[in-house]
């Protein structure tokens, strides 16, 4: 926190001679694509990350066009709210995979009252959907906004954006975050998500800010200030994108971490409440059932589990994409055969 | 150092204040302990709300409340601690925190030190075997646990680890099916592990299937999870398999010196099995003798490490005094697994040692050893629901911080120099791939602290965190505060002590600077 932390390490100073070698394979690869394409293509080449990205957009299709969004009718015959004869007994799930794959009636099953329990998981994995994506923005944007002007301006604003970092660092997220849940008491997954992207920016205002400290020594940012462009100018043209990678890679793992965040919260409580659907309060309220009726449990963790992998997966991903020096190191083996 | 000290003394003290002062002032917009009363029809309601605004200082504005307090709070400094009281219970907030923080202390620091130990020897495996089977297992493991909510696992680990394995304990007998499955799955990590060729990786499954089968039958067969104990053989084996690889790791099995003063201090535990049985009788045994033994252990380890001399008297010192205490370790568990029967049938725990509820059973009485078996039923479970996501991000960054120092050119200079591979990985690699993980220890505390709220609830440990969530639930400002003191706290001499240690393990960083 104070001195004796290390700096991020500034990758731009160190050219020994094996780097450069490396450099010129890399670089007959790359050649004449843009910044973008190239990371675009690095991490359509990274196959985890890929099946991924493509699980959840599947994930996010599903949940929004089954039972429909706001007023927008989905597909899917049951509301989450409706109380439907049961079918199986004990509200079984009705999915079978004997003579091939057949849905049924409730193919997730169905609560002790009848709710159909796949549209209790859509409308639960869609409010956590939406918060998931609110904090990933708004707590970047706040990070970024933080960690810019401390990195860039240094000095006293610095000390005082980062002394107050400190603080809010110290408070254990998950009890600000309760706090805060029990503060807009389940208002809405939207004011809820808002209260915790002002307890989940400090990681990004971090990061941004060790960038920022670094880029603004190098020589295109004097090259700007000689040329006359305004603070301003110089921190969201020409250093910002630089700083991108770093920032989208934070980003996404700050989703992951939200969407932990807020279904350990609505499991506690403190998150979206009973009238309305969360994954988290779905497991809070089944979880005596998991005895006699297991289906009610499995679901709605299992899609905590797929998304919050998605997105670390993607994460990665990314990371490999935009950080070369990452990059996959020929093995011993395939190094031998080549000599 | 003394100024750097103060320095950092006094920015943290700053910025534990501040912090307070925002939770304390997000505490008087979140609670609201009229809204009761408010919504109550008792004829008195108006005096009631009157009497209550009086009591809890309510008219006057929130940043002199926090005031208030503070001056109780600073009293802590001069030894007169007052962090108010709790206004539902009428119980004094330093009272619920002394026996509220115990549990929590101990759950806490267990999953630190095993999420530690774990993550960074899967880790580090997983780094020097990259890009293997194994590796990629261990990165896509580690993305499964950081991907999993505590909670859904802790309900698991209640249903399945306690339950489960309760039930499973009234006729221990392992199906023949499930020891083909695990010694398969056993077999196919070992080899995954230990790398090589292909005759070695087949060697390596073959050894240790079969070594995993023959153990499972072993304990299926003989009813060993009902009455488990080790003796002096299983002892006396275990304890070379320690010497050996202790010796491996710190000195090199070529010290011939080393690899003996090692194995006499094996000799040594085992001569000592019996005496030691009548020390750890319960009439003598308690904490304070176990850390006795173990400095005694580890001060005759040395000793004999001295005594085998050599040039290099250090190395073997080193490593007998790490076998003897891990032998002395294993004598000790060996006592402790004698009290199992007689625990798990005892009244109040009645066959099913496994608790999910509490931090100790109630009304259970017993010597040293049947505390410190109810001790580890109880803690085994929140544990390992609190531990897997620091476990994940352990391995996660002690795999990036071994491979990014692997790629440096100490490393290289130290291959060329013709230094074998074990004293490149442990002396020059390992040492300098721990420092970075430094850092991440104080934010892992906060998060652990956190992470406890949870797992406190989910097992009904009567903890801090307990506190916390009946504090926000009945509108009880003190309490919280109380919490969120001691947190703070700790996370704040946590983060000066690795500062310290950050500075004495890398000379690059000085701490005046």
């Amino acid at each position: 926190m104070s001195a004796p932390t290390p700096q991020t390490p500034d990758t731009s100073t160190h050219h020994d001679p094996v780097e450069n070698v490396e450099n010129a394979i890399e670089l007959k690869e790359v050649e004449g694509l843009s910044q973008g394409r190239i990371v675009l293509r690095r991490f359509v080449r990274h196959r985890g990350a890929m099946v991924a990205a493509f699980a959840l957009v599947s994930i996010v299709l599903l949940a929004t066009t089954s039972i429909g969004w706001g007023p927008i009718p989905g597909w899917w015959k049951h509301s989450f709210t409706s109380l439907n004869p049961v079918v199986n007994p004990g509200g079984a799930p009705t999915i079978s995979f004997e003579g091939g794959l057949s849905f049924g009636e409730h193919p997730f099953g169905q609560d002790n009252v009848g709710k159909d329990v796949f549209a209790l998981v859509m409308r639960g994995t869609q409010q956590s959907l939406l918060v998931m994506f609110i904090i990933g923005l708004l707590a970047s944007t706040i990070g970024i906004v933080m960690g810019s002007l401390a990195g860039y301006f240094r000095g006293r604003l610095d000390n005082l954006l980062m002394r107050f970092t400190d603080m809010v660092i110290t408070i254990p997220i998950i009890m600000v975050g309760a706090i805060l849940g029990a503060m807009v008491g389940g208002a809405s997954p939207v004011g809820l998500a808002v209260a915790l992207s002002f307890v989940t920016w400090t990681s990004m205002a971090r990061l941004v800010r060790g960038e920022f400290l670094s880029l603004r020594e190098r020589e295109f940012v004097d090259a700007a200030r000689v040329a006359g462009a305004s603070h301003g100018r110089i921190m969201f043209k020409h250093m910002l994108p630089n700083a991108v990678g770093v920032i989208i890679v934070n980003a996404t793992l700050l989703m992951a971490s939200a969407i932990l965040l807020e279904t350990a919260l609505s499991y506690l409580g403190f998150g979206i409440n009973f009238p309305d659907v969360s994954l988290g309060n779905l497991i809070n309220q089944y979880q005596t059932a998991f005895s006699t009726r297991p289906w009610l449990f499995w679901w709605p963790g299992l899609f905590i589990v797929a998304i919050a992998l998605c997105v670390n997966f993607i994460g990665d991903g990314l990371r490999d994409a935009f950080d070369p020096r990452q990059r996959r190191i020929p093995s011993r083996r395939s190094m031998s055969k080549k000599g | 150092m003394l100024a750097f000290l103060g320095r950092r003394l006094l920015s943290s003290a700053v910025v534990l204040l501040g912090a307070t002062f925002i939770v304390y002032m997000l505490l008087s917009i979140a609670l609201d302990p009229l809204e009761e009363l408010y919504a109550s029809s008792a004829p008195n309601r108006e005096q009631l709300i009157e009497s209550r605004i009086d009591q809890l200082n309510l008219d006057t504005p929130a940043a002199i409340r926090y005031l208030m307090w503070l001056q109780g709070a600073a009293g802590c400094l001069i030894g007169q601690c007052d962090l108010g009281t709790s206004w539902v219970t009428g119980q004094s907030v330093t009272a619920m925190l002394g026996s509220a923080f115990p549990a929590t202390a101990t759950l806490v620091s267990v999953a630190i030190v095993v999420a530690i130990a774990l993550g960074v020897t899967v880790g580090i495996a997983s780094a020097l075997r990259q890009y293997t089977g194994f590796d990629y297992g261990v990165t896509f493991m580690s993305f499964v646990l950081y991907s999993l909510p505590s909670f859904w696992v802790a309900v698991l680990l209640k249903l399945w680890g306690a339950i489960g394995f309760n039930d499973f304990l009234a006729d221990p007998v392992i199906s023949p099916q499930a020891v083909a499955g695990i010694s398969l799955i056993g077999g196919l990590v070992w080899q995954a592990i230990v790398g090589g060729a292909a005759r070695r990786r087949a060697v390596t499954f073959l050894v240790a299937a079969g070594a995993t089968a023959a153990m499972l039958t072993f304990i299926s067969a003989t009813g060993w999870l009902l009455d488990p104990s080790l003796g002096p053989v299983a002892i006396g084996v275990v304890g070379v398999a320690i010497a050996f690889g202790v010796t491996a790791l710190s000195a090199g099995l070529r010290n011939r010196r080393a690899l003996h003063s090692a194995l006499t201090v094996v000799a040594l535990g085992l001569a000592l099995y019996y005496p030691l049985q009548f020390a750890f009788q319960p009439a003598y045994a308690s904490g304070l003798l176990m850390v006795g033994l173990a400095v005694v252990a580890a001060g005759s380890g040395l000793l004999v490490g001295w005594l085998f001399g050599g040039p290099d008297r250090g190395q073997s010192m080193r490593g007998a005094a790490i076998t003897a205490v891990l032998v002395g370790a294993l004598i000790a568990v060996d006592r402790l697994m004698q009290v199992w029967q007689l625990y798990s049938s005892s009244s109040r725990v009645g066959g099913r040692p496994i608790a999910t509820i509490g931090s100790q059973t109630p009304g259970l009485s017993g010597d040293y050893w049947i505390e410190t078996m109810d001790t580890f039923t109880h803690l085994v479970l929140p544990t390992i629901a609190l531990i897997l996501i620091s476990f994940a991000s352990y391995t996660r960054y002690s795999r990036a911080s071994l491979l990014e120092v692997m790629n440096q050119d100490y490393i290289r200079t130290a291959r060329a120099k013709g230094l074998p591979e074990r004293v490149v990985t442990v002396r020059h690699a390992f040492r300098n791939a721990l420092i970075p993980l430094a850092t991440i220890v104080p934010l892992d505390i906060a998060n652990l602290f956190g992470g406890a709220i949870i797992t406190e609830r989910i097992f009904a440990w009567s903890g801090m965190g307990t506190m916390f969530i009946t504090g926000l639930d009945r509108d009880d400002a003190n309490p919280i505060m109380g919490y969120f003191v001691v947190v703070g706290m700790m996370l704040v001499v946590a983060n000066i002590i690795v500062d310290l240690v950050y500075a004495a393990l890398d000379p690059r960083i000085r701490v005046n600077a």
